[in-house]
């Protein structure tokens, strides 16, 4: 594996810089059923190792399939996935962690147990436990809540004591559903920084699925742009952003350019999204 | 004081204020005495019962039914309300007679009962059991239902396999709903056979009732019925205590 440069000037990381990482070909995803929708595909798709990939398409897309397909939470349809090299097909690989769209923390354990959760399930020995717990509560800013119940928590914490639940874990490919949906602007971008920090800590892969165009173009390093359903991927522009960038980006020039790229790709897409859902709220009324 | 402990004292100075105008009625006689006794006739009365051990027979006929009955019907009503949950097609089915289910008098199959399984503490089990069961059943579908669609996803992305997911993770989700299938099987369970034993059985505390009853012996008979709600009560005051223990976590602060 490369090393990182110890150098300022950080290597632009792309797709191609250190080889696939995950890699879809032809993948689709058809729910069965009476009224089967085809919600996915085709897909092809290389993700690199290290590289940080957004996801940005219009609601509805298949976006979470996409996320359900990659992480062998679902089969594909049709159509290959190896991560590692190693087929997926309807199985979590060793190594994937997600972070799913809807509040996934445990009710009824304290932050400490959710976060230790899926350790004590591999039999990681308690002191190694312990002293991963502690690491990923301080990272995700959650120390003063260690004893707390998720349901004393507001959305935004609940949803990092996902991200450190699975941060645990050391996960080589981390896919996020759009983690911070639930959040206002200003906590969003403070969070992208954390989830900047994390993957520069981790060396881990990224797939952070989103629907906001800011967060996607200033956190990653390429951007995949999905048509609507059946979700494919129209472009994947590359952002060429240093390694060590952060949410102060938004000032940048060249944000503002490629904010606008993703839109003037997306608006027609959205457009129809929205269209197919009058068109159904109409024959719904008649 | 918090607001909950003023609640309960407020609830108990409700219960104690009814108690003593209830006293009070009794011993001014503007409640016939040979329709009721004072609550502190009562009491003696209980007391003198339960020292002279005449009814500790029927105290563990009936306690001992109703624990049976309970324990048979949370199992039960866990099993067959995770099978109709895993089968769309039978809860479909089976969904409107869970929802009409206790507007069924289920005392007039009590006889035959009877005549199937002979007049011991069998048919009290059964009819404890018919009535405790659909309350677990309708409780664990409740739950059942409202278990996350990710928190499955999220046992997938641990590996684990389907008993440990049901209990690390399906069970605990849905534990307050389970909580309340517990409180009302053993609500029901105590109905069905109290009620029971004062309809036709050879003992019990139903049975004693019915009997004292008929012997036109006021004071036993209201000394055994103060005996049953001051149980139930604790019970359910206990079973309560737990549940607001277990749920106190889960609320929103
Ligand atoms: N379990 C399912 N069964 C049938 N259709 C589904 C299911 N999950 C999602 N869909 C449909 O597939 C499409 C894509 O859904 P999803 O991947 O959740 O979109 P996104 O995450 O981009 O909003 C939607 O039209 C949705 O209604
Ligand atoms: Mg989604």
């Amino acid at each position: 594996m490369m090393r990182d440069g110890a150098s300022g000037s950080a290597p632009v990381m792309t797709g191609q810089d250190r080889g696939a990482h995950a890699v879809l070909r032809g993948v689709t995803r058809v729910y069965p059923g009476a009224m089967a929708v085809h919600a996915l595909g085709p897909i092809d798709l290389d993700i690199g190792h290290g590289e940080f990939l957004a996801v940005v398409g219009p609601s509805g897309c298949g976006k979470s399939t996409l996320l359900d397909v990659l992480a062998g939470l679902n089969p594909p349809t049709e159509g290959t996935i190896t991560f590692e090299d190693k087929p997926v097909h309807g199985t979590v690989p060793d190594g994937v962690g997600v972070v799913f769209q809807e509040d996934a923390s445990f009710p009824w354990l304290t932050v400490h147990d959710n976060v230790a959760f899926g350790l004590r399930r591999a039999g990681v020995d308690a002191t190694e436990i312990e002293r991963r717990v502690t690491y990923a509560i301080g990272f995700m800013g959650l120390k003063d809540f260690t004893k707390a119940y998720p349901a004393q928590l507001s959305g935004g914490m609940r949803q990092r004591v996902c991200i450190a639940r699975t941060l645990v874990m050391q996960p080589r490919l981390i896919l996020l559903d759009e983690p911070f949906g639930a959040l206002d602007q200003q906590t969003r971008l403070l969070m992208g920084d954390e989830l900047l920090r994390l993957w520069r800590e981790t060396n881990a892969t990224v797939m952070l699925i989103t629907h906001a165009l800011d967060e996607a173009a200033m956190l990653s390093d390429r951007v995949g742009v999905m048509s609507a359903r059946p979700g494919c991927f129209i472009d994947v522009l590359t952002t060429g952003w240093p390694r060590d960038r952060d949410s102060r980006i938004v000032a940048d020039s060249a944000f503002g350019t490629l904010t606008g790229k993703l839109w003037s790709l997306l608006r027609g897409e959205s457009l129809k999204a929205i269209g197919s859902r009058e068109g159904l709220t109409q024959s719904a009324g008649a | 004081m918090t607001r909950a402990a003023k609640v309960g004292w407020s609830r108990i100075a409700l219960i104690v204020g009814s108690v003593v105008l209830l006293e009070v009625l009794c011993r001014t006689k503007i409640i016939n005495p040979l329709t009721m006794i004072p609550p502190s006739t009562m009491a003696v009365k209980l007391y003198e019962i339960l020292a002279s051990g005449q009814m500790t027979d029927d105290i563990i006929q009936t306690f001992s039914t109703v624990a049976i009955a309970f324990v048979f019907s949370v199992i039960v009503g866990l099993g067959i309300g995770a099978l109709v949950h895993a089968l769309p097609r039978v809860r479909r089915a089976i969904d409107p007679l869970l929802a009409s289910y206790y507007s069924i008098p289920f005392f007039v199959f009590y006889p035959l009962l009877i005549a199937l399984f002979g007049l011991n503490t069998i048919p009290l089990i059964a009819i404890g059991v018919v009535f405790a069961t659909a309350a677990m059943v309708i409780s664990t579908l409740n739950g059942l239902d409202r278990v996350p669609r990710v928190l499955v996803k999220t046992a997938k992305i641990y590996r684990m396999s389907p008993l440990s997911t049901v209990m690390l993770l399906t069970l605990p989700s849905a534990a307050p709903y389970l909580f309340t299938g517990l409180k009302l099987a053993l609500a029901y369970a105590f109905i069905g056979i109290i009620a029971g034993e004062f309809i036709l059985s050879g003992g019990g505390l139903g049975f004693s009732i019915a009997y004292a009853y008929q012997n036109f012996d006021n004071d036993t008979m209201y000394a055994l019925m103060m005996f049953v709600l001051v149980v139930v009560t604790l019970m359910n005051a206990i079973l309560h205590m737990w549940e607001q223990r277990l749920l106190k976590r889960r609320a929103r602060a």
